[in-house]
């Protein structure tokens, strides 16, 4: 069977967090809510420590803290702190508490490395059904309020012109970034996942003429980078996340210098 | 029937009342120029038109079915979001392309639909959002400030544009403008906020009236009309300041116009 080898599942799981981070990273990249995504992926590791002691699935526990952490941010923002001030506060609180939180669980030995670094090569089976099931939620939430999102993005007044609240697609963004965090964590780790959103959408940007043909190229880089990095960690003996993120943030490089000669 | 109308109309609270007891009404065809000082309410008001911004108090009504096009202040697109000027004007709804070909002709850039959005110079750019603005066929088409940014020819090329507009399609137009020169040449009816509605009737008629002498002087009709807002002058029904929000403190009363 297929599955059975490790170096597969991992490689699933990588494309799966790349084609949900595609889409997404594009917007993150387009809206500049680059530390947005970063503050609500440290805020995860609280979740996972509470998932753990709770003993409920990392998965839920990922989703809910980040998914509160972000709603904190978009409430809070405006009422006297800057948004990165905010963004620093709470997801730093987040990550010190979640590590405390964790060092009190006496009863069960955890690998933290495993979450702030991520532990592709040990996915397992059931892994890779919520990395895709996430995946899935993610890509087909976006797609379904594709034009919506983008018309809100370009501009508020414009999309409130078209009979679009802002605020409800602002949400649903923040929606799909906690469930893109909570399933990157087994691949790339709480404090990678930013680079998976943003970077492969950043490699995009010079080759792209539509914002569709951006996230796609964005989905093809980042799935891409999941396979040669993959490879790469094995044949070099590398942590295979930051492998992952190494490839990714290469083709930045290569199509930032093309856009240079271009110009 | 009127296109849309307000009818006592506030926004904001206490001291900061950005809107008070406002009414007016806009009628199917006309062309309205709303001036007023800086912070006078005057994107407040296009807000709550668009539905952008609720009211806390009064009542606006408008034509059932009514199709209102929106020209925004200059826009910013973020330089890292590619996108065509004819996948913009195609937003939010997969608009035909023929709809988006002949709203950029009654704009005036008929040969800009496959250029980048981010490649565009001010004046194509203001164009493109007033054809997005022209896609649906509007009734009644609302522009914030929509030259700042463009030079003086620049400015008067794009509201004979919209002159032409009106000729083409008939639509109501509510403008907002700091140029009061071309507020006297381009309007059927002027409206003057300050919070409230100091002054309002045709070019003409206000041109006549004492308050709107006090207000800009008498210098509209050249290039450089000087914005004149006499604070402490007499003050009547029509035109009645008081304490009124949005006022600057009492300042000198000459300025230029912005």
């Amino acid at each position: 069977m297929m599955l059975d080898d490790f170096m597969t599942r991992a490689a699933l799981a990588g494309v799966g967090v790349a084609l949900a981070a595609a889409p997404l990273g594009s917007f993150v990249v387009w809206r500049r809510m680059a530390y947005f995504g970063d503050a609500t992926a440290h805020a995860a590791i609280l979740g996972v420590a509470l998932a753990l002691a709770l003993q409920i699935s990392v998965f839920a526990g990922a989703v809910a803290v980040a998914l509160a952490m972000a709603l904190t941010v978009t409430v809070l923002t405006g009422r006297g702190y800057a948004m990165d001030t905010l963004l620093g506060v709470l997801a730093h609180s987040a990550l010190a508490f979640g590590l405390v939180a964790v060092s009190f669980l006496s009863g069960i030995r955890i690998d933290l490395m495993a979450y702030l670094f991520g532990d592709i090569l040990a996915v397992s089976r059931g892994d890779l059904a919520v990395i895709w099931g996430g995946a899935a939620l993610v890509v087909g939430l976006i797609a379904w309020r594709w034009s919506a999102l983008l018309t809100a993005t370009i501009s508020a007044e414009l999309a409130h012109a078209s009979g679009i609240d802002p605020k409800r697609e602002q949400l649903i963004l923040t929606l799909a970034l906690a469930i893109t965090v909570a399933v990157a964590i087994k691949v790339v780790g709480v404090l990678l996942i930013a680079a998976m959103l943003i970077i492969p959408a950043a490699a995009a940007r010079p080759l792209s003429r539509t914002p569709e043909h951006m996230a796609l190229t964005a989905a093809v880089i980042g799935s891409g980078s999941a396979v040669i990095g993959l490879q790469a960690a094995y044949a070099l003996d590398t942590p295979a996340g930051p492998s992952i993120v190494c490839v990714a943030a290469l083709v930045f490089l290569a199509t930032s210098i093309l856009q240079g000669l271009r110009s | 029937m009127s296109l849309i109308a307000m009818q006592n109309i506030s926004v904001g609270y206490g001291a900061n009342m950005v809107l008070r007891n406002v009414s007016l009404a806009i009628e199917p065809g006309e062309i309205v120029t709303i001036v007023g000082p800086n912070g006078s309410g005057k994107t407040t008001l296009l807000r709550l038109l668009i539905g952008a911004a609720a009211p806390e108090s009064g009542r606006i009504t408008q034509k059932p079915g009514l199709r209102i096009g929106y020209v925004p202040q200059k826009l910013h697109i973020d330089p890292t979001l590619p996108i065509t000027v004819e996948r913009f004007l195609r937003l939010p709804g997969g608009t035909p392309r023929s709809a988006c070909a002949t709203a950029l002709e009654r704009a005036g850039v008929p040969d800009l639909s496959h250029r980048q959005m981010s490649a565009l110079s001010g004046g194509q750019f203001q164009r493109v959002l007033l054809a997005r603005a022209l896609i649906d066929e509007p009734e009644l088409l609302l522009l914030d400030e929509a030259t700042q940014g463009l030079d003086q020819p620049g400015s008067a090329a794009f509201y004979l544009q919209i002159e032409e507009v009106r000729q083409q399609t008939g639509c109501a137009i509510l403008m907002i403008s700091h140029e009061l020169h071309v507020v006297m040449a381009a309007s059927d009816r002027v409206i003057c906020l300050n919070g409230h509605v100091c002054c309002e009737g045709t070019p003409e008629i206000v041109s006549a009236a004492p308050e709107y002498r006090a207000l800009f002087g008498t210098g509209t009709g050249g290039a450089l009309a000087l914005y004149r807002h006499e604070h402490d002058h007499s003050h009547d029904e029509t035109c009645t300041h008081g304490d009124g929000p949005g006022h600057p403190p009492a300042d000198p009363h000459t300025r230029a116009a912005e």
